[in-house]
C-alpha cells in the first residue's frame, strides 16, 4: 500500500532537451514523440467524434417523425453505415491509442514507445484511412449504405465507393496493427526493471490484451473485404451460392473479426475505468489479480462466440446451441469486473470530481447494456431481438455511456496532467448530468421499440412507434448539443482553464496509483530518459 | 523481458512514414480508380509504387546505417525481434481467413448445396441436379468446364524448391555466426535463387491453368480459393525474395556480425513462414 515517488529531478535538466519539439507546424507531421503522436490521435478522435455525432442527428432528426423529412432513404441508410464506421475506426479506437500512446510510456516507466517512427506511421495511415473513406460520401452512387458490417450481396450493390470502402479498411487495419505491435512492444520491452507485469497498472494490461486481439483481428477484416473486392471486380465467387461460395460464410469471417473488435474497444474501456476509480474510492482496486484474468478470460471468449450475431440466418441448431452457452460465459469475467469496481467503492472516502461521475455512470450504465447483451445471447428468444432496435439500444449503452463516458472521463482525468492546467470543475459537472440525463432519453426508449418490432437501419417507420421515436430524438439532440461543452472544456483547458495552478498529483493521493502522478504538471516533452527505480503499487 | 532502457534510441525527425502513407494512398486510390473504369487510375497507381520503392529504399538505407554505426542497443533489437514476430503473427491470420474459406466451403457450404444437412428442399428446389464434389465451380457451372490443378507436377517440384530454400537459408545462418562469409553469401545466393525458381516455376503452372486448363480465378469457389490462396502465397514468396536479396546485397557490403544481424533474421523468419504456409497449401489446395 505504502507509496515511494519516483525521483524525477533529471526530468527537467536533461541533456537530451537538445531534441525539444520542432519549431512550427512541421512538428506535428514528423514527430515520433509518443505524446505528441498521442495528442494527435486524441484530437483527430475528438473531431471525428463530431464527425460521426453529426450523422447521428442527421438520423434522428429524420427519425424524429413518421415519413419522410429530410434525407432521401439511400443516404439515410449511408449515414447509419458511416456513423458506425466513422465512430468505431475514427474515433474510439484512435481516441484509445491516443491515450495508450500518452499514458503507457509513464505508466511503465518508458522514455517513449518501443517503434517511434512506426507510431507515427500508424498515425498517417488512419488519417488516410478515414480520408479515403470520407471520400466515398462524394461519389456517384453515394457512400456504403449496406450497414457497416459490409455484408454480400447487398454491399456489392455499392456504386464508384465500394474499392474506396475496401482500401479505407485495409489502411485502418495497417494503422491498427502497427499501432498493436508497438504498444505490445512497449509493454514487453520497455518497462523500467522493477515494474513487473502484475505490478502494471490494469489500463496497461488491459492494452497488452487489446493490441493482441487487434493483431489478430484485423488481418481477418481485411481478408474478409479483399474477398468482397475480388467477387465484384474479378469474378471470383467467394460469397456467391451459384459458384459454390456462401454469403452466410461473409458473415462467420466478419463476425470473426466483429466480435473481439467490439472488445477492442470495451477492455482499455475498463483499463480506464480501474484507474480512475481507486483514485477517488481512495482505495486500492478491490481485486487487481481478478481483474488482469477476467480481462484475459474475456478476450479469450471473444473468439469463440461470433455467431450469437447470426442466430437467424440459418445456423445449424448445435451451432445455435453452443453459440448461446458460450456467449452466455461471458458473463461471468464481466460480472467479476462489475463487482470489484463496486466493491472498490464500498466503503472508500469517495468524492465526486467529474471523472468519477462519469466511472460510475459507466458502471451502472454499461451493466445496463451487458444485461440486455445477456438477453440477446438467448438464441430462441434473439429470434425476436434480431436486427430490431433493441439491438441498437443494447451496442449504444455498451459504447456511448460506456466507452464513450470513459473517454470523456479520462479526458477530465488526465488533462490536467498533460496541460498542467485545471478544468472547469462546474461546467464539466454540467456536462456530466447533461450527457447522463440524455444519453437515457435517447437510448432506453429504444429497447422499447425494439421490442414493438421496429426495424434498425429503416428512415420510415409504423404510427405505433411515433411517440418514442420522438422522445429518443430529444434525448438525442440534448446529447449531441451537450458534447459541445467538453470541446468548449478541452480548448479552455489547453488555453489555461481556471487558472489553477495543479500540483504533480493533481488529484490527492493519486501519486500512489500510477508513475504518470509523480512527474511534473505539465509532463515535460520527455520522461522517464532513465527508468525510475522505485514504482508505486498500491495493489499487492 | 525487461531490458535497461538507459541508452534505448529514440528517432527525432520521421520523414519517411508520412512519405510511406503518401504513397499506399495514392497507389490505393488509383488501384481504386483503375477499377472504377477510370483513365487517370494507372497513371495514379504507378506514381504510388514509385513513391513507395523511392520510400523503401530511403527508410531501409536509414535503418542499415544507424545498425551499422551502432545505435541499436540491445533494448531496441528486442524491439525489432518483437515486432516482426508479430507482423508475421497477423500474416498468419491473414492466410487463416483464406484457408478458413476452403475448409467452410469444402466442407460446410458445398455440402449445404448438395443438400446435406437440413437443405434437402432447397437442393430440390433451387439446385437440383447438382451434386456435391470437390473440386467444383458451383450448380451454376461458374467459369465453364475446368480441369482441377495436380499435385504432382509443377506443385512437388515448387515444394523441393521452397523446402532447400529453407535449408540453404539456415546453412548462411550458420556461415554468418561462424564469420564465415562466404558461405553466407553463397547460402543468401541460393535461397534468392531458389525463391526466384519458384515464382517462375508458378508463373509457368498458372500460365497452364489459364491457357490449357481452363482454370481461372473465376472457375467457381475452386479456382477463386486455388488462385486466391496460392496467388497471395506467391506474393509473400516475391516479398520474401526481395527482401532477402536486400539482406544478400547487405552481406556483400560486409554488413553484419554474428552478435547484430537482425534484418538477416527477420528475412529468416519471414522466408520460413511463407515456407510452412506454402506446405499447408500443398498439403490442402494441391493433395487433398
Amino acid at each position: 500500500m505504502s507509496a515511494v515517488t519516483a525521483e524525477h529531478g533529471h526530468d527537467d535538466h536533461h541533456d537530451d532537451h537538445a531534441h525539444g519539439p520542432e519549431k512550427g507546424w512541421l512538428r506535428w507531421i514528423i514527430t515520433t514523440n509518443h505524446k505528441d503522436i498521442g495528442t494527435l490521435y486524441l484530437l483527430f478522435a475528438l473531431a471525428m467524434f463530431f464527425v460521426g455525432g453529426t450523422m447521428a442527428m442527421i438520423i434522428r432528426a429524420e427519425l424524429f417523425e413518421p415519413g419522410m423529412q429530410f434525407v432521401d432513404p439511400k443516404f439515410f441508410n449511408s449515414m447509419t453505415t458511416m456513423h458506425a464506421l466513422v465512430m468505431v475506426f475514427g474515433a474510439v479506437m484512435p481516441a484509445f491509442v491516443g491515450l495508450a500512446n500518452w499514458m503507457i510510456p509513464m505508466m511503465i516507466g518508458a522514455p517513449d514507445m518501443a517503434l517511434p517512427r512506426m507510431n507515427n506511421m500508424s498515425f498517417w495511415m488512419l488519417v488516410a484511412g478515414v480520408l479515403l473513406l470520407a471520400s466515398t460520401l462524394f461519389m456517384e452512387g453515394g457512400a456504403p449504405a449496406g450497414g457497416w458490417t459490409l455484408y454480400p450481396p447487398l454491399v456489392l450493390q455499392t456504386g464508384k465507393a465500394l474499392p474506396f470502402a475496401i482500401f479505407s479498411v485495409h489502411l485502418l487495419g495497417i494503422s491498427s496493427i502497427m499501432g498493436a505491435i508497438n504498444i505490445i512492444a512497449t509493454i514487453l520491452n520497455m518497462r523500467a526493471p522493477a515494474m513487473t507485469l502484475m505490478k502494471m497498472p490494469l489500463f496497461v494490461w488491459t492494452w497488452l490484451i487489446t493490441g493482441f486481439l487487434l493483431i489478430a483481428i484485423m488481418p481477418v477484416f481485411a481478408g474478409a473485404v479483399t474477398m468482397l473486392l475480388t467477387d465484384k471486380f474479378f469474378h471470383t465467387s467467394f460469397f456467391d451460392a451459384a459458384g459454390g461460395g456462401d454469403p452466410v460464410l461473409y458473415q462467420h469471417i466478419f463476425w470473426f473479426f466483429g466480435h473481439p473488435e467490439v472488445y477492442v474497444m470495451i477492455l482499455p474501456t475498463f483499463g480506464v475505468a480501474s484507474t480512475i476509480i481507486p483514485v477517488f474510492a481512495r482505495k486500492p482496486l478491490f481485486g487487481y489479480s481478478s481483474m488482469v484474468y477476467a480481462t484475459a478470460s474475456i478476450a479469450f471468449l471473444s473468439f469463440i462466440v461470433w455467431a450469437h450475431h447470426m442466430f437467424t440466418v440459418g445456423l445449424p441448431i448445435s451451432g445455435e446451441l453452443y453459440f448461446m452457452y458460450a456467449t452466455m460465459l461471458i458473463a461471468i469475467p464481466t460480472g467479476v469486473k462489475v463487482f470489484n469496481w463496486t466493491a472498490t467503492m464500498w466503503k472508500g472516502a469517495m468524492t465526486f470530481e467529474t471523472p468519477m461521475l462519469f466511472s460510475i455512470a459507466f458502471v451502472v450504465l454499461f451493466t445496463l447494456g451487458g444485461f440486455t447483451g445477456l438477453m440477446m445471447s438467448i438464441a430462441p428468444v434473439d429470434f425476436q431481438y434480431h436486427d430490431t432496435y433493441f439491438i441498437v439500444a443494447h451496442f449504444h449503452y455498451t459504447l456511448v455511456p460506456a466507452s464513450v463516458f470513459i473517454l470523456m472521463a479520462a479526458g477530465y482525468f488526465w488533462l490536467p496532467k498533460w496541460t498542467g492546467h485545471m478544468y472547469n470543475e462546474k461546467i464539466g459537472q454540467l456536462h456530466f448530468w447533461l450527457s447522463a440525463i440524455s444519453v437515457n432519453i435517447l437510448f432506453f426508449p429504444q429497447h422499447f421499440l425494439g421490442l414493438a418490432g421496429m426495424p434498425r437501419r429503416i428512415p420510415d417507420y409504423a404510427i405505433q412507434f411515433a411517440d418514442w421515436n420522438m422522445i429518443s430524438s430529444i434525448g438525442g439532440f440534448i446529447f449531441g448539443a451537450s458534447q459541445l461543452l467538453f470541446l468548449w472544456i478541452v480548448i479552455d483547458t489547453i488555453k489555461g482553464g481556471t487558472g489553477e495552478k495543479v500540483s504533480d498529483e493533481v488529484w490527492e493521493d493519486a501519486h500512489k496509483h500510477g508513475l504518470e502522478w509523480t512527474l511534473p504538471s505539465p509532463v515535460p516533452y520527455h520522461t522517464f530518459s532513465t527508468p525510475p527505480t522505485v514504482i508505486p503499487c498500491d495493489h499487492n | 523481458m525487461s531490458t535497461s532502457n538507459t541508452t534505448y534510441y529514440i528517432p527525432h525527425r520521421a520523414t519517411w512514414p508520412v512519405l510511406a502513407t503518401a504513397g499506399l494512398l495514392t497507389t490505393l486510390v488509383g488501384f481504386a480508380n483503375y477499377l472504377n473504369g477510370s483513365s487517370i487510375g494507372s497513371t495514379l497507381m504507378i506514381a504510388g509504387l514509385a513513391i513507395l520503392v523511392v520510400m523503401l529504399a530511403g527508410w531501409f538505407t536509414l535503418q542499415a546505417t544507424e545498425s551499422e554505426t551502432g545505435m541499436y542497443n540491445h533494448g531496441v533489437g528486442v524491439s525489432y525481434r518483437m515486432g516482426m514476430m508479430w507482423f508475421i503473427f497477423s500474416e498468419i491470420m491473414f492466410f487463416a481467413v483464406f484457408f478458413g474459406t476452403l475448409w467452410y466451403t469444402r466442407n460446410l457450404s458445398v455440402p449445404w448445396l448438395g443438400g446435406a444437412g437440413s437443405n434437402a428442399a432447397t437442393h430440390e428446389f433451387l439446385w437440383s441436379g447438382f451434386t456435391a464434389t470437390w473440386p467444383t465451380n458451383g450448380p451454376g457451372n461458374v467459369g465453364g468446364h475446368f480441369e482441377p490443378m495436380g499435385a504432382f507436377g509443377l506443385p512437388l517440384l515448387n515444394t523441393l524448391l521452397l523446402l532447400t530454400s529453407g535449408v540453404t537459408c539456415t546453412w548462411a545462418h550458420h556461415g554468418l555466426i561462424a564469420k564465415n562469409r562466404k558461405q553466407l553469401i553463397q547460402g543468401l545466393s541460393a535461397t534468392v535463387g531458389l525463391g526466384f525458381l519458384f515464382v517462375l516455376c508458378q508463373a509457368i503452372e498458372y500460365h497452364e491453368a489459364y491457357t490449357e486448363m481452363g482454370l481461372t480465378l473465376g472457375s467457381g469457389i475452386y479456382g477463386s480459393t486455388f488462385f486466391m490462396l496460392t496467388g497471395f502465397h506467391g506474393f509473400h514468396v516475391c516479398v520474401g525474395a526481395i527482401i532477402l536479396s536486400v539482406v544478400l546485397f547487405r552481406s556483400a557490403k560486409g554488413h553484419f556480425t554474428p552478435e547484430n544481424h537482425f534484418a538477416f533474421e527477420a528475412a529468416a523468419w519471414y522466408w520460413h513462414f511463407v515456407d510452412v504456409v506454402w506446405l499447408g497449401l500443398f498439403i490442402f489446395v494441391y493433395l487433398m
